[in-house]
């Protein structure tokens, strides 16, 4: 990355809560400018961690370093970072002019500098003219807005945000992310988000932090989280992922192999670096399986050369279908017995025609489609 | 629909809420109504009363003498439950802000009073505030201590310890009233202060904002339909304390409830107590009228 230091510091961080654990010794750098995302299951301490930023909770071991300056004992409301709560926490009793002016009269600046502030911020956020409304009579968006516009107008160093979006219905939240992305670009300020939507982090997301259980569970960006996920975890908590156990039976530099009593033979064309006979896991995205119309056998074979003979094809029955528009979804039942989803994009009016309940099927992959996960 | 049912049947509802409508009829609206039948009538005997329509009870409550003692008793209800306001607000956020296992024990802590008889709560604090009293006897020890320390360091002691006079005056009126009263204000108070969201307090710190001013500017704005409430539910009591000023006043702090229990039993005229009731009432009604233009008037805007 860039080699100016990180914005914020997170060293060997733990919090405890009595017996519960709910951050478990976690380093993290976030860079300045950043859009950083942390994603996660309910529960798995991602708010804490963010909360812990923000000054609401205290690290129980480790310490946080905002702009190289050690936060240990400095109150919220002496950091130089704002939060956008999830409830919004927009004050019911003033209008959203003077909630955005809140925290510039408390700093001290005056007059005409307040009132030019505010508008700006508010123009920001698209809520220009709004500036007498009282918040009841806003939408939750822009509720939202008004938070956004209160938080920014602060100049902060970092903007923390507690899952922003959880409380939009799908069409706005949709809107939302590409508005925040937008947003952060041109202010240049540093997000750090808290989600566990993991469509929300992958569109606005420069990187992501997936938490499980109070550990990183792996940073990366976006398409490395969903393309090369670490493990386990990360393959099915980010995306729609098929799981079958296997033994590694072959790893050379350039090609590797795994025997997978429930998929069959899987063949990569890389190395995957494991002991040989390893038990592994072979994660596989449903829509890097391709689907045949029985009867296609020579051209399945085609398809799959990449691949040595009766290794990443496979038989089954359409078992379940669900057609979502864009793409069906397919439920497959192998011959071992195991199951397998797979989608299809419905690139005609009349794909979804193809296939029915019942239907024998053939699926191939390339070579460089599975991951091989060692945990 | 079948749970709706009983809210149409008008037989049903007629049955359910007959029984209350009969016993407030009977021993709330038709005494109510005898008294005021009375503040328009005199003295015809010694056991009797003519209704007259007479307006004569209304003037003499207006003289000065009467209207001193009501504009008193407003000022010690009103001192009351500005005193009630400025600890109970205080011990409600406490309430709201301890922890899930602390709460319960302390709002039980709170309504603990409620379980003994008002008459024995006074006593038990006029033991306490007495000429020979525990507050009298702590304070005392303090003072001994001080002439103790004084003559330590070679200086003269201090005069001998003169008993404060706690009970029979103004003061112990007022710290009884607020003794009896503290709990109808702490606990609306709490309701209100529970409701609140806690992310906004935390938005407030997070903007920059101390916590003293978070609590003026957001807290306290926030809790106004709870001081509301705690206000109207101690004033209304405490200007028509009775027993409290009764036992613990001096000859100079009869309120009005005091005076009105005067014309009914030794003065034995009860015209005019009915009128000095009625009076009485309609303050409070004016005061409840205040504040239910007050919860309207946001809505109108």
């Amino acid at each position: 990355m860039t080699d100016a230091p990180p914005i914020i510091q997170i060293q060997n961080i733990s919090k405890r809560f009595g017996k519960v654990t709910a951050v478990d010794n976690v380093s993290l750098d976030i860079q300045a400018g950043e859009f950083f995302v942390l994603l996660g299951p309910s529960g798995c301490g991602k708010t804490t961690l963010l909360r812990m930023i923000a000054g609401f909770e205290l690290p129980t071991e480790g310490r946080i370093l905002i702009d190289g300056q050690d936060m240990a004992g400095i109150p919220p409301n002496k950091r130089p970072v704002n939060m956008v709560f999830q409830s919004y926490a927009v004050f019911p009793h003033m209008s959203v002019a003077d909630n955005v002016a809140y925290g510039l009269k408390i700093a001290g600046v005056r007059g005409g500098e307040v009132r030019d502030r505010v508008a700006e911020a508010l123009e920001l956020v698209k809520l220009g003219g709004y500036e007498s409304r009282m918040p009841d009579q806003m939408s939750g968006g822009q509720r939202q807005r008004v938070a956004l516009a209160r938080s920014l107008v602060m100049r902060p160093k970092v903007l923390l945000l507690d899952e922003p979006l959880s409380a939009l219905d799908a069409k706005l939240r949709a809107q939302m992310q590409f508005e925040l992305s937008e947003l952060q670009e041109k202010v240049g300020i540093t997000f750090v988000t808290v989600t566990h939507d993991q469509d929300e982090a992958l569109s606005m997301a420069c990187r992501i932090a997936v938490i499980n259980k109070g550990e990183v569970s792996q940073l990366a960006a976006p398409s490395d989280l969903y393309e090369y996920p670490a493990n386990r975890f990360v393959a099915d908590f980010v995306g729609s992922v098929n799981i079958f156990e296997g033994k590694l039976i072959l790893d050379e530099p350039d090609k590797a192999a795994v025997d997978c009593p429930g998929l069959g033979k899987v063949y990569l064309n890389h190395g995957v670096t494991g002991p040989h006979g390893a038990d592994v896991w072979v994660a596989l995205r449903p829509e890097k399986i391709y689907l045949h119309i029985p009867g296609e056998g020579k051209a399945v074979k085609a398809a799959a050369q990449d691949a040595p003979d009766g290794h990443n094809f496979a038989r089954g029955t359409i078992k379940g279908m669900s057609y979502l528009g864009d793409i069906t979804l397919f439920e497959i039942e192998l011959e071992s017995g195991a199951r397998l989803r797979v989608s299809r994009p419905n690139l005609s009016r009349h794909d979804q025609e193809d296939f029915t309940w019942d239907d024998k099927v053939s699926m191939h992959w390339r070579a460089d489609s599975p991951v091989v996960l060692l945990g | 629909m079948a749970e709706q049912d009983w809210k149409a049947n008008k037989r049903v509802f007629a049955a359910v809420s007959l029984p209350t409508l009969l016993w407030t009829l009977v021993f709330f609206v038709v005494p109510m109504a005898i008294v005021w039948f009375y503040s328009f009538g005199q003295n015809a005997g010694l056991n009797e009363i003519h209704v007259s329509g007479t307006l004569d009870n209304y003037k003499r409550a207006t003289e000065w003498l009467y209207l001193g003692i009501f504009g008193k008793s407003f000022a010690v209800a009103a001192l009351v439950t500005l005193i009630c306001l400025i600890v109970g607000f205080p011990v409600a956020m406490a309430i709201t802000f301890a922890s899930e296992k602390w709460r319960p024990w302390l709002l039980l802590g709170i309504m603990l009073p409620f379980w003994t008889n008002l008459l024995v709560r006074t006593y038990a604090l006029m033991i306490l505030l007495g000429q020979q009293g525990y507050a009298n006897k702590g304070l005392g020890a303090l003072w001994g201590g001080a002439s103790w320390v004084k003559t330590l360091v070679g200086l003269q002691p201090l005069p001998t310890w003169e008993p404060v006079p706690l009970l029979f005056n103004n003061f112990a009126v007022v710290f009884g009233l607020v003794y009896v009263h503290l709990p109808f204000m702490v606990l609306p108070l709490y309701a209100a202060l529970d409701r609140l969201d806690r992310s906004l307090i935390e938005a407030s710190l997070d903007l920059g904002a101390g916590h003293f001013r978070t609590i003026l500017r957001i807290v306290v704005p926030l809790a106004a339909p709870g001081i509301v409430a705690g206000v109207m539910i101690t004033l209304i009591p405490a200007l028509g304390a009775y027993l409290t000023p009764d036992l613990m006043g001096g000859t100079d702090s009869q309120m009005i409830a005091n005076v009105i229990e005067r014309q009914f039993k030794k003065a034995n005229d009860w015209p005019f107590g009915s009128a000095l009731s009625f009076i009485l009432i309609y303050a409070m009604f004016i005061l409840i009228a205040l504040q239910s233009m007050r919860r309207k008037a946001p809505e109108a805007s």
